[in-house]
């Protein structure tokens, strides 16, 4: 600093930086922007007290306007419910089929039924509804109970083989392992499996026809379509809960597995239920 | 015990020296070249206060260019939210609106989607390398005339010039002793420029609403708190940056002086103070001609200073606070024609004329300037002076600028004639893939988002092409009826979102990944749109 250089030009002194024999001039800064430079540190302090800010040791000061985000969000919560709240009394006071009628209201229990999935459902169906061996596809037109609208909804109410409900859907497959021996087992899964056209013993399929109609057309029918009724599963079409082939259904027929899906309407209440109903009916694969 | 211990030091340190000073003849001493580095005599103020600038009214030919171009912005600014377009029943019928709620931008016969905002970043883009072409060409031309900075400043100054008088009636009023009349001026003054502010922070927020209907709501206190807010914060910066801050905005605040700066070069027009014909400057012209002296043209008068805005000497060169309005070249003309001199003292010139004149007038930098040299022994200009003219601000760089200028421009008009107005977006369902259905088919979900994006009402039909054999579709919702082809009801201007279900019997996918597309087709004819989705089928079902 000793070698002060004062600009020819100007005559100013420069502050001593150079950059390619361009010097910066050392004017002083206009006042106000020394005066701007101080209110901004004024609004810093006076924001940390106005606001929430400084740290104590167990909690932190509150501010003087009483700010919490916290209480925000409450806030924004009660304001979307009350958005929320004229919709729902509209599900409330209409039939599943009303709402499935009007598209408004329609994608509206759509999204509301699809956010109750995701919370009380998937655990078993799966996040995309998809289901998985043992817990039903909800996408696929396939229904054990039925695929109407008010068919899933009482489904859904009451639940599947629910101890706790007593108009729960119920019904009990034997185990035919007391019934048949293991032969007539193997004859009547062959001929099952002949059914759809998959690999099968075919020495076997004559008599299964014959185990299958004593045993078990009383719930599937004769037709082997199956008894929405009873929840006895259609034996005929592509969609196999515990497994396609001979061996699965043997094993099916052996000791059966049977689902059992919690009763939802005390739950949830009749509005949720009837939003995850339309939901559930909107997959695609509904009747 | 520090303290007594340096002090003990020093005194043994004084001591010694004075010892050895008295041993030396005193003109062996040697003056050395040292100053503190904050004594008294070099030290600069850390901050200064703000020089009061009292601009002088001007006239001559930019002073009325610049009349022109405030009254056109100006009234561009204030008028044109009020411009009416009709746009049919569906869409608004304001001109230019920006519409944030809806997300939608009009202006004029331009409809702009979010999706389009390219369009928005190619005029950023074009403002840019127009920045660049003006600049080059014509210095700091947007500074000097449009900025809205200088054209408020103006506006403001009109305002105090009509209250307080001109120049030296300002100065006066300013240094006098606070007074009924001197409060009641400046009260009238600054309530005249609040007025303005607030018709500033006004008309900005009808760019964004209905005007007609948000002057009304604004009035009766029915309009959203953040047009409140708008107009509040616009009137405050108005005021300020217009009223009372002015030139240090352009000095201190606004970064365009640099950036600007940065893109002259020395065949880029400047208003310049040309001291080959003006100096030696002298107030006493006739005296010193009468005494042999060879003098310039400048006279001395200061009326280049007083009418400055933003309180500079041109005559002290190039500087960064000039912004080019040139009101100086207008106040030096109307003297030189009272002197009967030829105009252009000041004038807009390039760095290489300058130059050459300057060059003349030095003899080739070998003397001081000598005005005479420029003159022929008429007394005129010199022939060999160089001039401005329109061939110099034609050369490859702004011609380059121009060019891709205008490629932008032309691209974007012709994108704008030729865009689609209706649009297909198709989200494939990940979760699940596929679905096999009871038959063995196997069924794949998509949601499409078909966009009509005209304020009219439009009915296309989707249908699916390419190969996907043995394919269905059905539309969720109406009952859910299966066939190869829909017609859909397309609300105007609007987005509309359909489930679309394609099924595959059983046993015809090709591969586990078949491409298809969705077709949408205007059905009066005229646009489509397609989207190429994929089909998802188990491995195991080919």
């Amino acid at each position: 600093m000793s070698d002060k250089h004062i600009d020819k030009i100007s005559g100013v002194s420069t502050t001593g930086h150079e950059w390619d024999g361009i010097r910066e001039l050392n004017n002083p800064m206009p006042r106000w922007w020394v005066w701007t430079f101080y209110a901004t540190i004024f609004w810093g302090l006076a924001y940390t007290i106005a606001y929430p800010a400084w740290p104590l040791l167990t909690s932190s000061t509150k501010g003087l306007f009483g700010y919490s985000s916290r209480a925000e969000v409450v806030q924004d919560m009660a304001a979307a419910d009350a958005i929320r709240g004229s919709y729902v009394e509209l599900i409330k006071g209409k039939t599943i089929n009303d709402i499935l009628a009007d598209e408004t209201l329609r994608s509206i229990a759509v999204s509301a039924g699809g956010a109750a999935f995701k919370v009380n459902c998937v655990q078993c169906h799966g996040s995309g509804a998809q289901g998985s061996s043992g817990y039903p596809n909800l996408n696929d037109d396939d229904w054990l109970w039925g695929g109407k609208a008010d068919a899933i909804q009482q489904t859904i109410n009451h639940g599947v083989r629910f101890a706790g409900d007593g108009q729960t859907r119920d019904s009990v497959m034997p185990a035919f392992a007391d019934v048949l021996d293991r032969k007539q087992i193997q004859e009547v899964s062959s001929y099952v499996a002949s059914l759809t056209g998959a690999a099968a013993e075919q020495s076997n399929i004559a008599h299964g026809a014959v185990i299958f109609a004593d045993n078990c057309a009383a719930c599937h029918g004769a037709d082997a379509k199956g008894n929405r009724e009873l929840g006895a599963p259609d034996l005929t079409d592509a969609i196999w809960l515990n497994g396609s082939g001979e061996a699965a259904i043997a094993a099916q027929v052996k000791s059966p597995k049977m689902g059992v899906m919690p009763a939802w309407g005390d739950r949830l209440g009749e509005t949720a239920v009837k939003e995850l109903a339309v939901f559930v009916h909107s997959l695609g694969g509904s009747e | 015990m520090v303290g007594t211990s340096i002090d003990a030091c020093v005194s043994m340190t004084q001591t010694f020296l004075k010892t050895g000073a008295q041993m030396q003849d005193q003109s062996e001493i040697i003056r050395l070249e040292a100053d503190a580095v904050n004594s008294a005599r070099t030290r600069q103020p850390l901050y200064a206060p703000r020089r009061k600038i009292f601009p002088k009214r001007a006239s001559g030919d930019f002073r009325r260019f610049k009349w022109i171009v405030m009254a056109i912005t100006l009234g561009i600014y204030y008028l044109t939210p009020w411009l009416r377009w009709d746009r049919g029943p569906f869409a608004p019928d304001q001109a230019v609106l920006i519409d944030l709620a809806n997300r939608r931008f009009y202006f004029f016969f331009i409809e702009i989607w979010p999706q389009e905002f390219f369009f928005v970043a190619g005029l950023l883009v074009m403002a840019g390398i127009g920045l660049f072409l003006v600049t080059s060409t014509v210095g700091r031309a947007w500074c000097g005339y449009t900025c809205p900075q200088t054209v408020w400043v103006d506006l403001f100054l009109v305002v105090e010039r009509a209250i307080e008088g001109d120049r030296n009636a300002r100065i006066k009023l300013d240094a006098a002793p606070w007074s009924f009349t001197k409060v009641a001026t400046r009260v009238i003054k600054h309530t005249i420029w609040l007025c303005i502010a607030v018709a500033t922070g006004g008309a900005w927020i009808f760019y964004f609403a209905d005007a007609p209907k948000l002057v009304a709501d604004f009035v009766t206190g029915e309009a959203a708190a953040s047009a409140y807010m708008t107009v509040a914060i616009l009137t405050a910066t108005t005021y300020m940056f217009g009223g009372l801050m002015r030139e240090q905005v352009c000095t201190y605040m606004c970064p365009w002086p640099r950036i600007q700066a940065a893109m002259l070069d020395e065949t880029s027009l400047t208003v310049t103070y040309n001291d080959w014909r003006g100096e030696p400057r002298s107030r006493h012209a006739k005296r010193m001609a009468l005494a042999g002296e060879s003098i310039g043209d400048c006279v001395d008068c200061n009326a280049c200073v007083a009418v400055c805005p933003m309180g500079i000497d041109i005559r002290d060169g190039q500087q960064l606070e000039c912004i080019t309005c040139a009101l100086c070249i207008d106040a030096c003309d109307g003297v030189m024609d009272k002197l009967g001199k030829e105009r252009g003292l000041i004038s807009y010139t390039t760095l290489n004329d300058y130059n050459a004149n300057m060059a003349l007038a030095t003899a080739g930098g070998t003397r001081p300037v000598n005005p005479a040299l420029v003159r022929d022994p008429d007394g005129r200009l010199s022939s060999k002076v160089a001039h401005i003219s329109l061939r110099k601000l034609f050369r490859p760089r702004t011609l380059i600028y121009l060019g891709v200028w205008s490629a932008i421009g032309l691209f974007m008009v012709y994108a704008l004639l030729t865009r689609n107005r209706l649009e297909l977006n198709v989200l494939h369902d990940r979760n699940p893939q596929f679905v096999v259905l009871s038959d063995g088919s196997i069924r794949n979900g998509y949601t499409l988002k078909l966009l009509n994006m005209v304020p009219r009402q439009r009915n296309v039909r989707l249908s699916l092409t390419g190969s996907l054999p043995a394919a269905s579709m059905s539309m969720l919702g109406s009952g859910n009826p299966e066939g190869g082809a829909f017609d859909i009801e397309l609300e105007p201007d609007r987005l509309k979102t359909i489930k679309v279900f394609v099924r595959q019997a059983a046993g015809q996918a090709a591969s586990p990944l078949q491409e298809f597309k969705f077709i949408i087709e205007d059905s009066a004819g005229g646009e489509r749109a397609d989207y190429t989705a994929t089909f998802n089928a188990p491995e195991t079902a080919q």
